[in-house]
């Protein structure tokens, strides 16, 4: 697919509140590679909290006010793998049979992870301006498995000369975020975000990256409450401070 | 329990039963020699502690005569097909013969304390997974290559197929299957403890392959 | 207790054990690796598995008419067959069948469906003395534990807890923690078992419908010895077990074995057709197959289920698992466990007895992934935790479906709803909580038992995008 003139950016209701600066990297990504960004004011939330808990109305509910967001047949850009995926591979079980399936499936079918834009349609060329760096990556089991776009955050940060990826034990082992789970099963996703970054810990790099922030705020969360002095970042606000294109 | 078995059927038959295609076919495989069929299969038994030997075909009872008494194999139970009268006829030194020529009932206790070694024959091998297909028969009993500690098969060279799935079709199996037909693809072994092999559990603790060339 | 709390007790108890912890790391890193190595090419790996889910698939479409062609095959060839729909019936044709045959005592292989009916328990209870051979169920059969795992059933124990086994049970047996050495011990103290067993009791790992024929993998060689040294043998398996015919067995057996234990194929292939035949010297004379239901026909019923059917028993979900790795089998507290257990279990016992299981799982999607018959097993957990909620409630649906619908939930996800639905909402409640966003509690328990807490930005996307000039339409 070729670059597109136009996209919408679902900025994802974790990072709107939580992690503002990790959607805003994204965007201003985007608008530097030549492409008008639109940001549907509109939008909330995917509807995968509700969905993964067992509560489908409610989910379609909220999922279904996306839709007013995307009017326009332009790509959907989101910059989480779990998001994502819950669009492009979950609306379609969740809006089937209804009314505005069709148009649910449109979207869906036009949504890119962030990652997978960069690399597969914008061919985004990195400059790194940045001081070395050792860096451990931590793929969601969303960007792993369900969107496959493990290899896109690997070889946006390979463009980058002076970062080294180190490789942490049990790398495509899930950190125990899974959104609810964190709190219906807190000691198991306790254990599970522990061992995690332990391995991360253990690499001796200096940054954790990732391209989901459920993840980074619970592995992140995990290594500030242990004391550790391994900060986390989402991949987009790591690009860009590598590459220093901060002027949009 | 007919009822049973009508609620059974019953329940199975409320959804409408669909019919998808049944099973793609696999992707191609490349064809191996029978060189190299015999190299696959060795290394597969070799792999898994196997023993595999390659004899010329008259010279397995030479092979024996040897072999036994070196390992301390005395006391060998053989069938009572032509693999058993071959060896009768043989007479090996210092080795102890017997045939499995009553029902087990009336030799257990021989056959599970008195037995060194058993040969019998097979009907051919996969050398995908290294293995032997035996269907036991009258002449070679099922417990034959099971319960002594140690089994020596013969295989011709030329019964070696490629895959498992060749051997079915090529022989007709669905056209009928016997009592019992077995792949044996090594000594018996367990890793039910700390996930760590350790060979010759209930199974026979040797298996020796002479490939009949 | 209810089920939710009884479910946190077991996984409290794995967590806190830090040999099982270890035990289980040791265990699921060996298998994986083992797993991958016999499927270098994913190509092909790809390709198989969906042979499999195909064969799988078409047995399960025509389950009745196959059952009914195994069951004629299976008589027409001298072999018995029994119909169970419950697991007490299941134990009480067996327990005829041994009654019948004047049998004391029996010698079993390994059979999930026999821990299913709890067969052992009732056998013991009416005096038939019942012996466990493979090695891992024999060493639970010691401790008195059920299996932790479907394929390795004692994987959670170390050699020193077998050895300190085996000096309890066979004290005249020297003691030692070899593996080697307690491997032999086994082999000499079950020797006299097999050989003077009245019956053998088996599983069936797949039944051959165009032959007449059952199936059984194993690596031990008990499994043989079970069902050929004793003069009756009894096979127990689910009605979904069935396929059409021999050219199906293959490449199930292929990816079976290797998605199992990383083997390209097990020790022996055990291919029961007929009991002993005039002139045969051994075998049994008498085989007997049970055919167990035990909720599988209701699971049938519908059409994104049906998939949990497909199971061929293999083990790689659980393997995989990062919570199965972290708290082992028997936190699930179900015969099933791991991912698995989580989507078989509540259909088969009812969400209201075990449906909490649906949240021991974090999505993360590594079993579907691996699954050698492609069932999609994150979607049917998700699937089955809108069931667990559902008030609708309609006959013939997951029983117990509804049950773990709590007013508290319903009532927060609607106002969720409510907020998240409706832009204008959503934009006040982003607004006030960046606003007062020194006011988040720091303190959110169960989060910040093991993370700080986050706090809400100064600012929220949408603001900042408008602030850098983004369009927004």
């Amino acid at each position: 697919m070729s670059p597109p003139t136009t996209i919408y950016f679902f900025g994802t209701c974790l990072i709107d509140l939580i992690y503002p600066k990790a959607g805003l990297a994204g965007m201003q990504l985007i608008r530097n590679a030549g492409v008008r960004v639109i940001y549907p004011e509109k939008q909330s939330c995917c509807g995968q909290p509700a969905f993964n808990s067992g509560y489908r109305d409610e989910a379609l509910r909220v999922a279904r006010a996306q839709l007013a967001c995307f009017p326009e047949d332009y790509p959907v850009i989101v910059p989480s793998g779990s998001c994502a995926g819950m669009i492009k591979h979950h609306w379609p079980e969740l809006f089937a049979g209804q009314p505005d399936e069709q148009r649910a499936q449109a979207v869906a079918r036009r949504t890119f992870e962030l990652t997978e834009f960069l690399v597969d349609v914008l061919d985004l060329q990195l400059t790194d301006l940045g001081e070395p760096i050792q860096v451990a990556i931590h793929t969601s089991c969303s960007a792993r498995r369900e969107m496959q776009v493990a290899d896109r955050i690997d070889s946006l940060i390979a463009h980058l000369s002076n970062v080294e990826v180190l490789e942490h034990a049990h790398k495509t082992e899930c950190c125990g975020f899974g959104g609810t789970f964190a709190v219906k099963q807190a000691e198991v996703s306790g254990a599970m975000v522990e061992a995690k970054s332990n391995a991360l810990h253990e690499t001796g790099a200096q940054r954790v990256i990732s391209q989901d922030c459920g993840c980074l705020m619970n592995i992140g969360g995990a290594l500030e409450k242990q004391k550790r002095n391994l900060p986390t970042q989402h991949i987009a606000e790591f690009l860009l401070e590598r590459t220093r294109a901060a002027k949009a | 329990m007919s009822e049973a078995r009508e609620n059974i059927l019953r329940r199975l038959r409320r959804n409408k039963p669909s019919t998808m295609p049944s099973g793609s076919s696999p992707p191609p495989q490349e064809a191996l020699s029978r060189e190299q069929r015999i190299q696959k299969f060795t290394a597969r038994q070799q792999a898994v502690h196997g023993e595999v030997h390659r004899v010329g075909e008259q010279q397995w009872i030479n092979w024996l005569a040897v072999e036994l008494p070196k390992r301390g194999l005395l006391r060998v139970l053989c069938g009572t097909g032509a693999i058993g009268r071959e060896l009768q006829q043989a007479a090996i030194r210092g080795v102890s013969l017997s045939s499995y020529e009553q029902p087990v009932e009336q030799c257990k206790a021989e056959l599970f304390a008195s037995i060194d070694a058993a040969v019998t024959g097979v009907r051919c091998a996969i050398a995908e997974t290294g293995s032997l297909v035996l269907w036991p028969d009258t002449d070679e009993p099922r417990l034959m290559s099971l319960v002594p500690p140690v089994h020596i098969a013969l295989l011709p060279a030329a019964a070696i197929h490629q895959r498992f799935e060749e051997v079915i079709e090529k022989e007709g199996w669905a056209g009928g299957m016997p009592t019992n037909a077995l792949l044996i693809s090594g000594p018996s072994k367990t890793a039910d403890i700390e996930q760590t092999l350790a060979y010759g559990i209930h199974g026979p603790k040797q298996l020796i392959t002479l490939i009949l060339e | 207790m209810n089920q939710q709390q009884a479910l946190h007790h077991r996984i409290d108890k794995a967590l806190n054990n830090p040999q099982l912890r270890r035990n289980f790391r040791t265990a699921m890193d060996g298998i994986r690796e083992r797993r991958a190595d016999q499927f270098p090419d994913d190509s092909k790996l790809q390709a198989l598995r969906e042979q499999a889910r195909a064969i799988r698939n078409n047995a399960l479409g025509r389950q009745a008419e196959l059952l009914e062609r195994l069951e004629a095959k299976l008589i027409s060839n001298g072999i018995q067959v029994h119909w169970a729909e419950t697991p007490e019936q299941a134990n009480a044709l067996i327990h005829k069948i041994l009654h019948t045959a004047n049998a004391h005592s029996v010698v079993k292989g390994k059979s999930m469906v026999s821990e299913e009916t709890e067969l052992n328990d009732y056998l013991e209870e009416r005096g038939i003395e019942v012996i466990e051979s493979d090695l891992g169920e024999y060493i639970l059969q010691m401790a008195k534990e059920p299996p932790s795992h479907i394929v390795a059933p004692a994987i959670h124990k170390n050699r020193f807890e077998v050895a300190d086994l085996f000096r309890e049970f066979h004290p005249d047996q020297p003691y030692t923690d070899d593996i080697d050495e307690l491997t032999g011990t086994a082999r000499r103290v079950l020797r006299e078992k097999f050989a003077n067993a009245d019956a053998g009791i088996s599983g069936v790992n797949f039944a051959v419908a165009e032959t007449g024929t059952l199936c059984l993998v194993e690596n031990e060689g008990n499994g043989r010895l079970s069902t050929t040294a004793p003069r009756i043998h009894i096979a127990i398996t689910g009605i979904e077990k069935v396929v059409e015919k021999l050219a199906d067995v293959p490449p199930l057996l292929d990816i079976l074995t290797k998605s199992a234990t990383g083997q390209p194929i097990t020790t022996y292939f055990n291919m029961i057709s007929r009991p002993r035949q005039p002139g045969e010297k051994d075998g049994p004379e008498q085989v007997h197959l049970v055919l167990l239901d035990n909720g599988r026909s209701r699971i049938r019923y519908d059409d994104e289920l049906l998939d949990t059917l497909r199971c061929i028993r293999c083990g790689a979900c659980m393997n995989h698992c990062p919570v199965y790795v972290h708290v082992g089998g028997h936190a699930y507290g179900t015969t099933y466990p791991g991912p698995i257990g989580v989507v078989l279990e509540p259909q088969r016992l009812g969400i209201d007895q075990v449906g909490s299981l649906t949240s021991a799982c974090s999505l993360c999607g590594a079993c579907g992934e691996v699954c050698p018959v492609k069932i999609p097993l994150p979607k049917l957990i998700n699937r089955l935790r809108a069931e667990a909620v559902d008030a609708k409630r309609e006959a013939d649906s997951v029983p117990g479906q509804g049950s773990l619908r709590t007013p508290g939930e319903a009532m927060a996800w609607k106002v969720w709803s409510g907020i998240y639905g409706t832009p204008r909402l959503y934009r006040t409640f982003t607004w006030l909580a960046t606003r007062l966003r020194r006011l988040a509690p720091s303190r959110l328990k169960p989060w910040t038992q093991y993370r700080s807490a986050p706090k809400p930005a100064a600012h929220s996307l949408a603001e900042l995008a408008r602030q850098e000039g983004f369009d927004h339409e």
